[in-house]
């Protein structure tokens, strides 16, 4: 009996192990780990520049602006906190709108400005059907 | 410790400890238990594949894509589950010994890598139309790919030790070192910045409307039992063929 609790409060010991190298892992590499900058990690931390970056965060309401070109957009990042004006060349995801997560790929100027190269729609964990969402969202996305 | 004492002990506790372990005790419960466990997750599936097929709306802002979450949500948490399991076996075996808890181990293996898998790329599907890119090296597809991998080292490992005569421990402490990813996966969307988005279906409320979800958890329970009746088939194999291969030893030996 006394070999298997020495085996039972070592395996316990290893799980406590377990769990507190998930613990250190998650919040040590919170920085390496992160997917994007937010404007407001921006402003705190300054301008990432000469590499190729991403940046997230909500496109604030109202700000989305077309060019005379037809390909150019230019719109406003936000976190909340920061925000970050944004141009981009190309076609937008299906999902890209104003109140809604984006990740844009691409390179900050020296001016504060970033200029993507590519942009990722990001999805919020809300799932609605349209008659739910209101007015606002009465388009169906997919069937542009 | 006199030898009469430990022999006193392991009377009475054998009895009791191993009574689920008996290879021949588990295999009467497990023969009637895996057609029904079968059966029943195939008919819940075709049920949840025509209510989230016909029945639900489409998402306002996803359109039809949002249906994929049936198949998707189910496979993702029966590949972490599955991995769990793998670690409560583990733990089974390095503790008590428990005859079955290797055979376990290596049953849930292999479906968890598959379910694994269908999580990966159901979720790649979803994510072409609705981020716009199949794969990014964001911190919960990158972790689940991880876990990916660790089912298919440890099913190599647990076959490597098999064929070699291993008791299984090797593979046993690999299966609870996996358990690191399991928090990592589920905190990832909380405590990074990820593309994928946060937890939609926490304890006691989901984001989800409920006309969207109904389907899920009908899915879930077909996905659960048909996991479940895999396992028990994969369990009965592997004791039939060990059984197979005594038999074979003595008949050569005779």
């Amino acid at each position: 009996m006394r070999a298997k609790n020495q085996r039972l409060t070592l395996v316990l010991l290893a799980l406590a192990a377990v769990g507190v190298a998930a613990l250190l892992a998650l919040s040590a590499l919170k920085d390496q780990a992160a997917f994007f900058y937010a404007p407001s990690d921006v402003q705190r931390e300054g301008l990432p520049l000469g590499r190729a970056v991403r940046l997230g965060g909500m496109v604030e309401a109202g700000s989305v602006k077309r060019a005379a070109d037809g390909v150019t957009v230019h719109f406003v990042v936000t976190d909340g906190r920061a925000t970050t004006p944004v141009t981009f060349a190309g076609i937008v995801p299906d999902l890209f709108r104003e109140r809604s997560g984006v990740v844009a790929e691409g390179q900050f100027q020296s001016t504060g400005a970033f200029v993507a190269t590519n942009l990722l729609a990001k999805h919020d964990e809300k799932y609605m059907p349209p008659e739910l969402a209101g007015k606002m969202h009465e388009t169906t996305t997919l069937a542009r | 410790m006199t030898t009469a004492k430990i022999c006193r002990n392991n009377l009475r506790i054998v009895p009791t400890l191993h009574a689920f372990a008996n290879p021949a005790r588990f295999l009467t419960i497990a023969r009637p238990l895996t057609p029904m466990l079968v059966w029943a997750g195939i008919a819940l599936i075709a049920i949840g594949c025509w209510a989230g097929l016909t029945q639900t709306p489409p998402d306002y802002l996803q359109g039809e894509t949002v249906r994929i979450l049936y198949i998707h949500v189910p496979a993702a948490w029966l590949g972490m589950g599955g991995w769990s399991g793998i670690a409560l076996s583990s733990i089974a075996l390095l503790i008590w010994r428990h005859p079955l808890a290797t055979i376990a181990a290596r049953a849930i293996a292999v479906p968890g890598a598959v379910f694994a898998g269908i999580c990966l790329v159901t979720g790649s599907i979803w994510g072409r139309p609705t981020w716009g890119t199949w794969w990014q090296w964001d911190g919960r597809l990158t972790s689940m790919l991880l876990l990916f991998f660790v089912y298919v080292a440890y099913i190599a490992l647990a076959r490597a030790d098999n064929d070699r005569g291993g008791d299984g421990r090797v593979p046993a402490l690999f299966g609870l070192a996996g358990t690191i990813l399991l928090p990592i996966i589920r905190y990832s969307v909380v405590w990074w910045n990820t593309l994928h988005q946060g937890p939609s279906i926490g304890l006691t409320k989901s984001t989800i409307a409920g006309s969207i979800l109904w389907p899920l958890p009908i899915m879930l329970a077909g996905f659960s039992f048909l996991f479940a009746g895999i396992v028990l088939m994969r369990m009965r194999t592997m004791l039939a063929t060990a059984k197979a291969e005594a038999r074979l030893r003595r008949m050569a030996r005779i």
